[in-house]
């Protein structure tokens, strides 16, 4: 008792720099070995510090060049006609002011004969007040509003083969095009594709007779400060006012913050891309590790037996792996320093600035925590396992496992990750909820894949027969002894698998969604903006040129007064109302009808299609909106038609099939009640071929010149080219996790190699033919890679079933080919790679190896 | 004489196949300070798995083990290791030097662990007793068998052990090393003052030590003096 005394007051302290030494001894000859772990983790941390260096040039250049962005000091806008009052109350703003029209209509190029629905602005004033139109010629921004002249914007130009000096035609008037837009302040290079600008100057708006009751206008106004004035304070002092007057409101400050949150939103959501990228890298860490502890049994148990204790051999292996973790993850900085100089050339078509590429010490900075915590997290959970391997191992090496699953600390380690993963993502994020569903999926992922790997490991062994081939056998057994790699190659091959094609499945099924609607029998063009007065004449000139007329609807617009007799200020203080907040900010477009249409089914109430004699008009609502909305049959909304309180309640609640090709509405009134509204009328037509839409459009174009044209056809070919885009980007981060996968398989393989060689040289010593070892490698190769794949792919279909069924709302069909090409090309180079690392033992005498090893 | 180890009613079983395999049966003796003692025995008699017992790598399933006084039957692992580090060397079979560590660095290991100052030269007189003075810088793949045994004997002796537990310790040399080998250990041991236990089963090498301690089934057989 009194020695066990002296050893207790014995009791050795850390000797942290022996630590340090040991574990630097330790590694010598493994440290190519160890990078070769880490390299795992590179391209993750890569994605990400260019994710994050690009966030952060993103941010300051928003900040910089906020100004150019909205172009004024303060910008005022809204979807209806300023009454007097607020006329005035515009007109005392500012030093300076400008305003603008926006709307959309068709456009004629009278030399090509081309036309096409465009965004028309009609500008009056010196706007932009701060950048400019970056036009061609340079000084077409300005010369523009002193004639009769057009600016157009760059892609409508090559699409038209239009030049300057050409003509357009807007509405009743031709203007002379003074310049091509290539930039007007704020816009984006995609949003231009999408809806292409057409400036004119506001004095001739009126004679292009497109100002007609019930056109969908916006009008813009802008302001600006010529002395110093807190823009902020000032427009916190009318907000009542502006909100009153149903006005929007942008300043320099408010610009800055929603494009922030805007791209702040996107490079979030790109991090968590790069992020799963870094998660497969640390299950290759992890797998990596594992088999390297298990070779260093030998070496713990003899420092044990030697007198160290069971955390301090921990914290030797420790240390090594914190030193890994931080070479990789400065690696990937300095890796993703070089790469986010592409970012901003991906991105070009999505930035409405120049983004700068300047180093962000920050970015580094996470990147390298980031990947030290991570490799330290993952390669914790082999390395718990060092407290508990006995000195006795160097009397007599035993392989008894102790179950690990029992041991709190894996149990704890596990929990760290799992609460790291969610911590992580919500920082990117921003909510609890939709981390904790990140994280959840991403362990349910690993959990199938390891299931499928964990399943297929223990069909392997019933299914080998002794009559196979010597090859066949030894290919099939690699899959499941020890030290093999069937759960680290089906979870990192799998997962990246999985991911690029639910990425490619969702890219079709949306091309593919349009695509049917552009090819059948239902409407592929859309008019709209028609008056009352052109519906007529316009079915009749459509049904001349042997168009079917496949729906007629007019269109009211609305807003919101009064739900159950409350306004929007006494909803806003009754806070289990705040879901309908919304509905008194917008208009809707209405119309009205005695029948259903067929996409639309009752589901709460009675439809009631005519008005009747007395009491509150019966609306219909469609059921998911009421449902966000609160809303149910009984409720009593009033609408503010065009200035006319109508006070209805809600009969019935629909189901509408938003899918199908035809115009579809919130609200639908019944018959007699808004005849005599301002309204407009859209015509939805087929056209069989692409020649037929081009006459048929110039010829409305010519005699209905308000009237606005949606072509199918044209819109196709706009999403193809956005979902290219788009898709080109989600591709860009996804190859991260391609390379990771590919990286932790060379890893993998090379560990295996290590693994492998003894037996590989025992083969060969006993006379195993260079060919037989081929064959083993390849079938085990080819079945980690054709099972990983297929694996990954049945993930992807699941997940696109999933997405099609609950988000897009849209019929599952998808396109098998890439899938085929993908397992193919995966299956190609795992097995590739398998080959290329057993090269070593086939070339070289098995001594020079054994030797070498 | 006082004994530095004393074993008392010793046993150890493992559960193998749901069946209890009982390895030691209450095996008791005690091993005076400064003797050298040989246990012998046939394979799978149980002598490795005493000697581990006795070394304190391993905790008895019944009895107890008093090393230099200290009871390691009721020590945690940390405390026997620390144990081990203060009173403890050991010579094994397949040598045991740690692979990424010169022949230097390996015999100062127990030292560097104890926290010793000036550990170097004492770790390069070692070497220069078992005749390896010039091998310091090699790691144990550059040296042969017989090397790495005299390494592992200077890393044995190099933090002054109380006692010495040898586990077949020239299983794996040829005779004329052996016999090298067998001279160095006993001549260092006489010199250092410390209590020698080897297992083997060469009756020869047993027949050096003192006392021989026949083991069989799990049970001492027989405890003889020899005449050395």
């Amino acid at each position: 008792m009194v020695m066990e005394n002296n050893l207790s007051n014995e009791k050795r302290r850390l000797n942290i720099p022996w630590l340090f030494e040991m574990a630097w001894r330790d590694s010598r000859k493994n440290r190519s070995r160890l990078l070769l772990f880490v390299s795992s983790i590179v391209f993750g941390i890569a994605a990400l510090v260019a994710i994050y260096t690009f966030g952060v040039n993103l941010k300051k250049d928003i900040d910089n060049q906020a100004a150019t962005l909205i172009g004024a000091d303060l910008s005022v806008n809204t979807g209806k006609l300023p009454d007097a009052a607020t006329q005035k109350m515009l007109d005392s703003l500012g030093d300076r002011h400008s305003q603008e029209r926006m709307f959309a209509s068709m456009v004629l190029f009278p030399r090509t004969q081309g036309t096409r629905l465009a965004q028309v602005r009609a500008l009056e004033g010196d706007y932009p007040y701060y950048g400019n139109f970056e036009t061609i010629p340079a000084n077409a921004g300005l010369n523009f509003r002193e004639n009769k002249a057009a600016l157009v914007d760059q892609t409508l130009m090559l699409q038209y083969n239009v030049k300057v000096g050409d003509s357009v035609k807007v509405g009743k008037v031709t203007f002379v095009i003074e310049g091509v837009l290539t930039k007007a302040p704020g816009q984006t290079n995609i949003a231009s594709g999408i809806a292409p600008i057409v400036y004119i100057p506001l004095k001739y708006l009126d004679e292009t007779g497109l100002m007609q009751k019930g056109s969908r206008i916006n009008y813009s106004y802008y302001f600006k400060y010529d002395h110093p004035v807190d823009i902020e304070k000032l427009t916190k002092k009318l907000d009542p006012r502006f909100e009153k007057a149903g006005l929007n409101y942008d300043t320099v400050e408010t610009r800055k913050e929603n494009t922030g949150r805007a791209f702040g939103d996107l490079t979030n959501f790109l991090s968590l891309v790069g992020f799963i990228a870094l998660l497969l890298g640390c299950v290759g860490v992890a797998s990596a590790i594992h088999i390297y502890i298990r070779e260093k049994i030998a070496s713990i148990a003899i420092m044990r037996c030697l007198g160290v204790k069971a955390y301090e051999a921990f914290l030797i292996y420790l240390i090594q792996i914190v030193g890994i973790g931080f070479i990789g993850a400065i690696a990937g900085s300095a890796l993703g320093t070089f790469v986010q100089h592409i970012l901003p050339i991906i991105f070009r078509d999505f930035l409405p600035i120049s983004v700068t590429t300047d180093i962000s010490w920050g970015a580094i900075g996470q990147g390298v925590i980031l990947g030290v915590i991570i490799s330290v997290l993952f390669g914790l959970l082999p390395l718990i396992a060092i407290r508990n391997i006995s000195p006795l191992n160097t009397l007599r090496m035993s392989y008894e496992n102790i179950n690990l699953l029992r041991d709190p600390f894996r149990w704890m380690v596990y929990a760290i990750i799992l609460l790291f993963i969610a911590t992580f993502t919500h920082l990117q994020i921003g909510n609890w909820l939709g981390s904790l569903f990140f994280t959840i999926g991403i362990v349910v992922a690993f959990l199938i894949l390891t299931i499928i790997a964990r399943l297929l490991m223990f069909i392997v062994r019933f299914i080998i027969k002794a009559t196979w081939s010597y090859p066949l056998r030894q290919g099939f057994a690699n899959l499941y002894r020890p030290n093999n790699q069937t759960i680290i190659l089906i979870v990192s091959i799998g997962l990246s698998t999985s991911f690029i094609c639910t990425l490619f499945f969702i890219q079709s099924l949306l091309i593919k969604q349009v695509t049917i609607a552009a090819s059948t029998n239902q409407a592929n063009m859309i008019l709209f903006d028609i008056q009352t007065s052109q519906e007529k004449p316009l079915a009749n000139f459509t049904q001349k040129q042997h168009l079917p007329l496949l729906q007629q609807v007019p269109v009211v617009t609305v807003r919101i007064e009064k739900v159950n007799g409350k306004t929007a200020a006494q909803t806003k203080k009754d806070t289990s109302m705040r879901m309908r907040e919304r509905l008194f900010g917008n208009e809707f477009r209405v119309t009205y009808r005695d029948t259903l249409s067929p996409t639309e089914k009752v589901m709460q109430g009675d439809w009631i299609g005519n008005t009747p004699a007395s009491g509150e008009i019966p609306v219909s609502m469609e059921e998911r909106f009421a449902q966000r909305n609160k809303l149910k049959v009984g409720d009593k909304l009033t609408f503010n038609v065009q200035g006319i309180p109508i006070n209805t309640r809600i009969a019935s609640t629909r189901q509408v099939n938003w899918n199908k090709m035809q115009t579809n509405f919130l609200f639908v009134f019944p018959k007699g009640v808004l005849e005599d509204a301002p309204q407009f009328h859209v015509l939805m037509t087929h056209v069989p071929s692409k020649k037929v839409s081009a006459s048929y459009q110039q010829s409305v174009v010519r005699q209905f010149p308000n009237v606005s044209i949606i072509d199918l056809g044209f819109v196709l070919s706009v999403l193809e080219d956005l979902m290219d885009k788009l898709g080109s980007i989600i591709k860009f981060m996804a190859m991260f996790s391609i390379v990771t996968a590919i990286v932790v398989l060379v890893a993998s393989v090379r560990i295996s190699k290590y693994q492998r060689v003894q037996e590989s040289v025992l083969l060969r010593t006993m006379g195993a033919s260079r060919r037989q070892i081929l064959a083993i490698t390849t079938i085990e190769y080819f079945f980690l890679g054709a099972l990983s794949a297929a694996t990954g792919i049945l993930i992807a279909v699941v997940g696109t079933w999933l997405l099609a069924r609950y988000n897009f709302d849209i019929a599952f069909n998808i396109d098998l080919m890439p899938a085929v090409a993908l397992f193919l090309g995966i299956t190609g180079l795992t097995i590739l790679i398998g080959l290329l690392n057993s090269r070593g033992v086939l070339n070289k005498p098995p001594l020079e190896i054994l030797r070498g090893e | 004489m006082e004994s530095i180890l004393n074993i008392s009613d010793l046993g150890k079983t493992y559960q193998s196949a749901g069946k209890i395999l009982t390895v030691l049966d209450h095996i008791s003796f005690a091993v005076e300070t400064g003797s050298t003692n040989a246990i012998v025995g046939p394979s799978g008699s149980g002598k490795t798995t005493l000697l581990g017992l006795c070394a304190g790598l391993d905790r008895p399933t019944t009895g107890a083990v008093e090393l230099n006084g200290i009871d390691l039957s009721i020590l945690s692992e940390d405390k026997r290791a620390h144990v081990r580090n203060l009173y403890v060397g050991f010579i094994f079979q397949n040598f045991q030097l740690l692979p990424t560590l010169t022949a230097l660095e390996n015999i100062m290991v127990p030292l560097e662990l104890r926290g010793e100052t000036n550990i170097r030269t004492r770790a390069v007189d070692l070497l220069d007793k078992v005749g390896l003075a010039d091998r310091g810088h090699h790691y144990p793949a550059q040296l042969s068998g017989g090397e790495q045994q005299r390494v592992s004997l200077a890393r044995a002796f190099s933090n002054r052990p109380k006692i010495l537990f040898a586990d077949e310790p020239t299983g794996n040399l040829d005779a004329e090393t052996a016999e090298k080998v067998i001279k160095l250990i006993f001549d260092l041991n006489k010199e250092a003052g410390t209590t020698l236990v080897l297992v083997t089963h060469d009756l020869d090498l047993a027949g050096k030590t003192q006392r021989i301690l026949r083991i069989k089934g799990g049970k001492l057989v027989s405890d003889n003096k020899t005449n050395v």
